[in-house]
């Protein structure tokens, strides 16, 4: 593996704070997600169930798409496409700028981390205020990035986030690290701005065809606060959120809380369709983003990616993002769902060794709350991607040139054999005791990073030529 | 912008040439009958005394305070007095439209359009709800009458929300099935469950953020509600 992930990861491992903060978060949450799923009969029913709808929905996306426009149209809100982040950003500023808004609360939200939205409006002149406490703290500090799909912060422990605190938040500068003080802090700063706010920008979680509803799972408040309050609603969701039927809900709203912060059910779900009279926004805005989603969606194998609902148990198990932590992916969806998802959104042209940012170890498949088989969609991508060098001129590339000669090996018993003696006595001088030891050169690599045990004196078809 | 509605139904179109034109748009369901491994409850097996200590419990677990009362109006206007004077706080309590008279604590305003400053200075609101989950220990408001706007409900620091047992359905499937009319009438639908909480430190779940920091249920015997 060449490129970026691997050097993030090899900076990311040296560094011990960061990987205690992990441990101590993903186990705290594992421990938890296991007794909140453990209590529920019908859980492997209830995945299935999420994988079909999820399934069925893609299959049919421009269906239930067109379904939905008509629907929140419907019901008084307008609707926007975008085909990418720069029409996405486009959209969503002018918008803003139409209200007269300099300032915009937002809900945290991957679709719009995603296009860079935050950096677009500033750049016109309004300033986009996360109001998740996790979002607020990887804002406040400039050279931070998100490194968690549910915990942008999830790198930060308690008082790291204090001293943030202190320095960055006028009032703030006795907190203590006890989570309720810094919480406390937070709703003191934040509050104001909601409650003044003209424009709000949230994402979507789940948004219902056949309805027009738009459906937001969240914890703090922050996010009733900013579906509420202000006069103007923009939300921006992937084309890949539609749902046909409320009934598909049932299934939804049991999976994504118990997968993603191990709750029952969250604290607070908000539903909306369009415009309420004399309750809420009285402007609803719904951004359909496709941003590579289509593309995704061409490959049959690799579509299964836009099934998932973004609960970040995945990333929570996986024994790679425990050690390297989400900023080692450099992608908005880290851990193993973002090694599938983030190549396929770029066409296979960035993120390309994300794919091999796995042991293939299979845990985010058994906790995937929709069944995304994640290990056999890295399989799937890393032999798109090698095809794809080759296609590329990249004739001699290593692995498939290696991989081309074991085919050729293991096709005929002659050369199978003959290729075992030779390693016997190749390995002679690399070996160490059983295991061979790291080496120079081409196999570097391969050599450094694993325990590789040193070929046995006698091969089993040998032993079992001689004793019969 | 017609042109990107067009280009992206164009592409999407493209990309799923594989499927079937006759394939149903949807999956047909849990009830499926062909469908065992996908076969998931839809309906709770408990009896009405089972839902109520299961929903008082779960919603208790989430730090939600629960006051126990009689069915009678008398005895739940005097639960929510109890509860109310447990929770101390500056400002007038605040009522939605629709809210039985004899449960509406003396001196509260009624939200007939307050500015949200004032609701922000009121010291709590008293509600009803539509549904009430056992299994999650959710309350769920459609925002009708006896529960008022959604910021009704959230920017008041204290909620304080009658629920009557006959409110209770045992699971999420059940809860979705008796919101259906209030969504395609148009309404707006919150769960709730618990007071506001983060966990976003450490993943260590904390009570009291932006919502309602103290959530008081006021659970009620199960008098036969009027049909609606």
């Amino acid at each position: 593996m060449t490129g970026t992930f691997r050097q993030a990861a090899a900076t990311a491992l040296d560094d011990a704070q960061l990987r205690s903060n992990l441990r101590t978060a993903t186990h705290t949450i594992r421990d938890k997600r296991l007794a909140a799923v453990g209590e529920v009969p019908d859980w492997e029913q209830l995945r299935e169930a999420g994988r079909r709808i999820k399934a069925r929905t893609m299959r049919h996306l421009g269906v239930h798409l067109e379904t939905l426009e008509r629907s929140v149209t419907d019901r008084g809100g307008t609707v926007h496409w975008a085909v990418d982040a720069a029409e996405a950003n486009g959209i969503v500023t002018r918008l803003c700028l139409a209200a007269g808004a300099h300032e915009a609360v937002k809900v945290k939200s991957m679709a719009t981390d995603e296009i860079g939205l935050a950096a677009a409006l500033e750049q016109a002149g309004v300033r986009p205020i996360e109001t998740d406490l996790a979002e607020l703290v990887v804002q406040l500090d400039p050279q931070d990035r998100s490194s968690h799909i549910l915990v942008p912060a999830i790198h930060r422990n308690r008082e790291q986030i204090a001293a943030l605190f202190r320095a960055r938040i006028p009032g703030a500068e006795d907190v203590t690290s006890n989570p309720a003080d810094l919480a406390a802090a937070a709703r003191r700063y934040l509050r104001e701005r909601m409650l003044g706010a003209t424009v709000a920008i949230s994402g979507a979680n789940f948004a219902v065809a056949d309805t027009g509803t738009i459906v937001v799972v969240e914890s703090e408040g922050n996010g009733r606060m900013c579906l509420t309050l202000p006069r103007t609603l923009i939300t921006v969701m992937g084309i890949e959120k539609v749902l046909p039927r409320l009934e598909d809900l049932e299934v939804m709203l049991q999976l994504l809380p118990r997968s993603s912060t191990a709750e029952r059910m969250n604290p607070y779900t908000s539903l909306w369709s369009g415009v309420h009279e004399g309750d809420g926004p009285q402007e609803f805005h719904l951004v359909l983003l496709d941003n590579g989603r289509t593309s995704v969606l061409a490959d049959d194998r690799g579509r299964d990616a836009l099934h998932c609902i973004r609960c970040s148990a995945c990333l929570n198990v996986c024994p790679v993002y425990e050690r390297t932590g989400g900023q080692a992916y450099g992608s908005t969806y880290p851990g193993p769902i973002g090694a599938i998802l983030a190549p396929q959104l770029s066409a296979l042209r960035e993120h390309r060794d994300l794919p091999w940012a796995s042991s293939l170890c299979g845990a985010c498949y058994e906790v995937c709350p929709v069944k995304i088989d994640i290990p056999a969609i890295l399989v799937h991508l890393r032999r798109r991607i090698v095809e794809d060098r080759a296609e590329g001129g990249r004739r001699l590339d290593p692995e498939r040139t290696s991989m081309a000669l074991l085919g050729r090996l293991f096709r005929s018993r002659r050369r199978y054999e003959a290729a075992q003696r030779a390693a016997r006595i190749a390995a002679r001088p690399l070996s160490d005791g059983p295991q061979i030891r790291p080496v120079p050169g081409l196999l570097r690599a391969w050599t450094h990073s694993r325990d590789l045990p040193a070929p046995a004196a006698q091969s089993f078809r040998d032993w079992w030529r001689e004793r019969s | 912008m017609t042109d990107a509605r067009a280009t992206i139904l164009d592409r999407v179109r493209s990309a799923l040439a594989d499927v079937p034109a006759a394939e149903p748009h949807v999956w047909p369901g849990a009830d499926e009958p062909i469908d065992p491994p996908a076969a998931y409850h839809r309906t709770s097996d408990l009896s009405a005394g089972e839902l109520a200590d299961r929903f008082a419990a779960r919603a208790g677990e989430y730090q939600a305070r629960i006051v126990r009362c009689g069915q009678e109006d008398s005895e739940i206007a005097a639960a929510v007095g109890r509860a109310l004077a447990a929770e101390p706080g500056d400002g007038p309590l605040v009522v939605p439209p629709g809210l039985p008279a004899a449960w509406r604590p003396a001196g509260a305003v009624e939200d007939t359009g307050l500015a949200i400053g004032d609701l922000d200075r009121a010291a709590g609101a008293v509600t009803g709800c539509a549904i009430a989950i056992a299994d999650t220990g959710t309350v769920v408001l459609d925002h009708g009458p006896a529960q008022g706007r959604r910021a009704l409900t959230l920017v008041p620091d204290l909620h304080v929300c009658v629920v009557r047992e006959d409110d209770l359905v045992g699971s999420v499937p059940e809860a979705v099935a008796r919101l259906a009319n209030a969504v395609r009438a148009g309404r707006p639908i919150t769960l709730i469950s618990g007071p506001s909480a983060t966990s976003d430190i450490e993943l260590q779940r904390v009570e009291g953020v932006h919502g309602p920091r103290r959530l008081v249920i006021v659970l009620a015997a199960g008098a036969r509600r009027r049909a609606t």
